[in-house]
């Protein structure tokens, strides 16, 4: 029963942002229109910037997915696409960062964290035990 | 027992964390660098708000000193707020203030202007907001300085306030006199 009325009320919410994408909005082509949805939601919308254009109701994020539609169907490549709104918005329009000078911090931090963390993790795990062994010998050694 | 600089290296870490987030914390996120800064305004033919004045076209901005472009619209809130603002410099001769009237009707727009005052020289309706995302305009109102080579020097998202025309724009206007 409760499980029921979790699944009715994921749908409901779903709701909202199924449908920011209006019907008049989309291409015949179904192909096209694939690409342009998967284009969307790699765009920020600049005014509710934590939304895709693809989920924002927002005009602006409207505007956006209109003219990524207008591109492909103009023969566009994706890559084009998504270049033709970074050259007006800046690269912060890229829900995904590219990899480059000013992101390489970015990108790379993770992995520098988890290398220190690792080799912290060895320290911590290896020297105590090898201490006390070797305490143990000396005062194995001392009887 | 030994003193190791690996037992500062936490603390350390910590205050380089702490400083740049403190920095991080003071920036507005919202405001996003232009694009445009330091390259030429992008071509764009606007017509006029009201038929029968001169249509609004990027060539005209070249080569004649310092132009102000204002996106504004009437169903703009903050563009009430800064309108006293431009009302009050649209008489200086040292530049030209223009408006670019964002996504918005006619009738509401004249019905704006005849309420608050018409700052503008010259007026482009942007009815599809096409012009306004060549500019990588966000949200209105939107100010964009333009040097005489067509250049955009400045641009300031969100309304202009007394602070931001003292300290940005108006050094720009005093190099731009020195050219002369």
């Amino acid at each position: 029963m409760i499980r029921a009325l979790f699944a009715v009320f994921i749908f409901l919410a779903s709701i909202g942002s199924a449908f920011a994408v209006l019907p008049d909005e989309m291409l015949k082509d179904a192909a096209l229109e694939h690409r342009a949805r998967a284009i969307s939601q790699e765009l920020r919308c600049l005014v509710c910037q934590n939304e895709s254009i693809d989920d924002s109701d927002a005009t602006l994020a409207r505007d956006l997915r209109m003219i990524v539609r207008e591109r492909l169907t103009a023969g566009d490549s994706d890559a084009q696409v998504i270049g033709f709104v970074a050259q007006r918005y800046g690269n912060f329009v890229l829900l995904k960062p590219p990899f480059q000078a000013d992101t390489v911090l970015l990108w790379l931090l993770p992995f520098l964290f988890l290398a220190i963390g690792l080799f912290a993790a060895w320290r911590y795990f290896k020297q105590p035990g090898a201490d006390t062994l070797e305490l143990e010998n000396e005062l194995l050694k001392g009887d | 027992m030994t003193f190791r600089i690996a037992t500062l290296l936490p603390v350390s870490l910590f205050v380089v964390m702490g400083m740049v987030l403190a920095v991080g914390l003071n920036r507005d996120p919202k405001i996003l660098p232009s694009m445009l800064l330091n390259h030429q305004l992008p071509q764009f033919d606007l017509p006029p708000l009201d038929a029968g004045n001169p249509k609004m076209s990027s060539d005209e901005f070249t080569g004649k000193g310092l132009t102000l472009i204002n996106v504004f619209g009437s169903w703009c809130v903050s563009c009430r707020y800064e309108h006293p603002l431009l009302m009050s410099i649209s008489k200086d001769p040292r530049f030209k203030l223009v408006g670019i009237d964002w996504k918005d009707g006619a009738d509401e727009a004249r019905q704006f202007l005849l309420q608050y005052g018409n700052p503008y020289a010259l007026i482009g309706a942007d009815v599809s907001g096409r012009t306004a995302i060549d500019l990588g305009v966000s949200g209105a109102p939107e100010t964009f300085v333009i040097d005489g080579k067509g250049q955009v020097r400045l641009r300031i998202p969100g309304p202009l306030t007394p602070q931001i025309w003292d300290q940005q724009i108006e050094p720009l206007i005093r190099e731009a006199q020195k050219a002369l």
